[in-house]
């Protein structure tokens, strides 16, 4: 059965429905967001038979996935690779529970970060918490990898990494469609509880199960590694490719018959195996792979050969950093590019920017305003569209480092001396990993602002449903303790300017701490709501 | 792989880029052809530069990205997007833009010196799609127009298009399709009259 055209995001949904998938959980982040929003818009969940919802953060989210697929029955948590940082401690613990019904931790990394604020490699953190992770290089693989992973996970009992990339998340392409399976019947709860219970004696314990696990899943896929080795045309140059390095090298010899040799790596722990029965057949070996020289670096030390030269990002033939291309690649293989055109005229560039009429850029405006009355004022970012602020015309915000991170920093610059400050963050950013820093503040009676921009929506993703909004938000605030003489609330709006720089005045001639909530919805979120009500 | 055609598409982040695309892709499923449809989606979303690469072939397709100088086309909703991504146009290609520009950053330039740059092109398509959307009966299908304007460049037949743009547009209303209809139509005729004059 072929499919629609989808994006590698909703493969990964579309797969693991018709691979009898019964609860996803995620939080938004580019590039990772549509898998979520696909499985919401199936009839699968609209029919009640599997559970999709987003969650506070990622570290919910796992951990919500990690209980469903203990339950006994097959669930996935999918997020961006920073959403991974946030998830890390259950993340890495969830390896030595181990997983029941299969459980799938679906990643999407950003190189070049296209929309990120770094580019880490989430293959890193699988091996960090000693599980296996499967790269695919294009969508039909994608589509395989998703049934492979909740076998393995179930077989191995392990939790199983799915790695995807920017540029496989968002590629739409059609796939061929496996028969979809009927509900899964439960796995069984085991009679004991001593391997979820990780306490130091069972940890050691399931350390060990862990390690074990881990050597056998190498022979596993060593075994079928070694299969895969091409032959090619003989020559001194072997390719190792993975993910969408190899769709790359594929670009520049698409007859399979005039390949040199190459190993196509899909699946991590690597395969030693494989990896040495390739590099006998050659002089030098060139790794194609997007993000950090992961597999190159595992090389050196695996062939332990020093007559084969490993070629890659180390050793320049690659850039260190950004997304792997077809030029890049085809540089690599020995390839010409192909000469081409621009404009003669230089082109000033076109950086995204706030949408005409938004909320947060009334919201900028006043505290450029007030800003004038207190030159030593240092504001903290946060992520969300309001980031934009940075950028002209308003370049309000001196930091934007991590979801929530606006307010921690924010103390610690009080607590430095740096007088006033001001954090500014959205409430969905704040709901996600704000809640416990702005607890720490107010216990410390920290003298600083905080800023939260409520549109009501995850709008830098597309408008996702916000948890924690308008008078939900008001009354948490109130329970946290934040003094109501000193909790303000304002519409960023035109015609209120005036009255919201006396608002802001105000908040930060106030000695202790202070709270502004600017509420109006995304203009976005309030189209598409008219939209659907019309 | 014969039959691969590779399309860059680009605008400004809001402008219906992505539709574009979907038309595109979609028309071309029922051609028969496999697609490879690369997007961003995000940051740049905000009114950013946004851009497509559209692949499509009766065989596999591997890479999601077109290297540069390899498109037969680029087609731009934006004219100042349309030069930026003109080097991914391969000798002979051509280029379909609206005129229109968004001028949402400091220091655009000089508008006549950007149209004057894309006309040295040899073969272009360029016209003024808000008006054609308006002449169509709603400003807001200028994507469709520009799918329109890129047809007669592409194999695919007409009735194909308008099935995509009935399944697209047919649960917002029956007007919705006809003025999608009217501003395909309005495009594809600019096209075809800059094609007889290019012979």
């Amino acid at each position: 059965m072929l499919s629609e055209p989808l994006l590698g995001d909703e493969v990964v949904a579309r797969a693991a429905l018709d691979a009898g998938l019964r609860g996803a959980y995620s939080y938004p982040g580019t590039p990772a967001t549509e898998l979520l929003e696909y499985l919401q818009g199936s009839a699968e969940v609209a029919k009640g038979e599997v559970h999709a919802s987003w969650s506070a953060n990622e570290k919910v989210a796992l951990e919500e996935a990690l209980g469903h697929s203990l339950a006994g029955y097959r669930a996935l948590v999918a997020m961006k690779h920073v959403g991974l940082n946030v998830a890390l401690d259950p993340f890495v613990s969830s390896a030595l529970t181990g997983s029941n019904g299969g459980f799938l931790v679906v990643v999407a990394d950003d190189p070049g970060m296209h929309s990120s604020q770094n580019e880490q490699d989430s293959r890193v953190l699988a091996e960090f918490a000693g599980i296996p992770c499967l790269e695919p290089a294009e969508h039909q693989e994608l589509y395989e990898a998703v049934q492979e992973g909740f076998s393995l996970s179930e077989d191995f009992r392990v939790p199983v990494m799915l790695r995807l990339t920017t540029r496989l998340a968002h590629c739409r392409a059609q796939v061929h469609r496996r028969e979809p399976q009927p509900p899964r019947a439960r796995r069984p709860l085991p009679e004991r509880f001593e391997d979820w219970i990780l306490l130091p004696v069972n940890a050691r314990r399931r350390l060990g199960r862990l390690l074990e696990t881990r050597e056998k899943l190498m022979a596993h896929f060593d075994e079928r590694a070694v299969s895969e080795v091409q032959e090619g045309v003989p020559g001194p140059l072997g390719v190792i490719a993975a993910g969408l390095g190899y769709a790359y090298f594929r670009e520049h010899y698409p007859d399979p018959g005039s390949c040199p040799p190459h190993l196509h790596v899909r699946r991590y722990p690597l395969a030693p195996g494989a990896l040495r029965a390739l590099a006998r057949k050659v002089d030098e070996v060139l790794v194609l792979e997007d993000g950090s020289p992961y597999v190159e670096r595992a090389l050196s030390g695996l062939l332990a050969d020093p007559r084969v030269r490993v070629r890659g990002k180390l050793s320049g033939d690659l850039p260190r950093t950004g997304e792997l291309t077809p030029e890049l690649v085809g540089r690599a293989l020995g390839f010409e590019g192909v000469p081409s055109r621009g404009p003669s005229m230089p082109l000033p560039g076109r950086p995204p920017s706030l949408c005409k009429g938004c909320g947060h850029a009334d919201l900028f405006k006043a505290l450029t305003e007030v800003r004038r009355e207190f030159p030593g004022l240092f504001v903290t970012g946060d992520i969300g569209c309001y980031t934009l602020g940075a950028l002209p015309p308003y370049q309000a915000l001196q930091t934007c480092v991590a979801m929530g991170a606006s307010i921690g920093m924010a103390r610690g610059m009080a607590d430095a001396g740096v007088l006033p400050v001001v954090a500014v963050l959205g409430e969905s950013t704040f709901a996600h990993s704000g809640i416990p820093a702005l607890l720490s503040a107010l216990r410390g009676q920290v003298p600083m602002t905080v800023i939260i921009l409520d549109n009501a929506a995850v709008a830098m993703t597309g408008g996702q449903q916000s948890l924690l909004s308008g008078e939900a938000l008001l009354n948490l605030l109130a329970g946290l303790g934040v003094d109501p003489e000193h909790l303000h609330s304002l519409l960023p709006r035109p015609q209120d300017h005036a009255a919201n720089v006396e608002v802001l005045r105000k908040a930060l001639r106030h000695q202790g701490l202070s709270v502004v909530v600017a509420a109006r919805e995304c203009l976005q979120a309030a189209r598409r709501r008219k939209r659907g009500l019309a | 792989m014969n039959e691969t055609i590779e399309l860059i598409l680009c605008g400004v982040g809001g402008q219906g880029i992505l539709s574009v695309a979907q038309v595109l892709t979609l028309t071309a499923a029922e051609h028969g052809l496999a697609c490879k449809q690369s997007e961003v989606h995000g940051m740049s979303q905000r009114g950013g530069t946004v851009q497509a690469h559209v692949r499509l072939a009766r065989g596999i397709i591997h890479s999601p990205l077109i290297p540069a100088g390899r498109a037969e086309l680029v087609v731009g909703l934006e004219p100042l997007e349309t030069l930026r991504h003109l080097h991914f146009l391969k000798p002979g290609g051509t280029v379909v833009s609206s005129t229109v520009t968004v001028e949402n950053l400091a220091e655009y330039p000089e508008r006549d010196l950007v149209l004057a740059e894309l006309e040295r092109w040899p073969r272009h398509s360029l016209l003024d799609a808000e008006a054609l959307a308006r002449e169509a009966g709603n400003p807001r299908t200028q994507s469709t127009v520009l799918v329109g304007a890129v047809s007669p460049f592409l194999p695919f037949d007409v009735p194909l298009y308008l099935d995509v743009l009935e399944r697209m547009f047919g649960s917002k209303g029956q007007a919705l399709v006809e003025a999608n209809r009217a501003a395909f139509a309005l495009g594809r005729q600019h096209s075809l009259e800059v094609l007889s004059e290019l012979r």
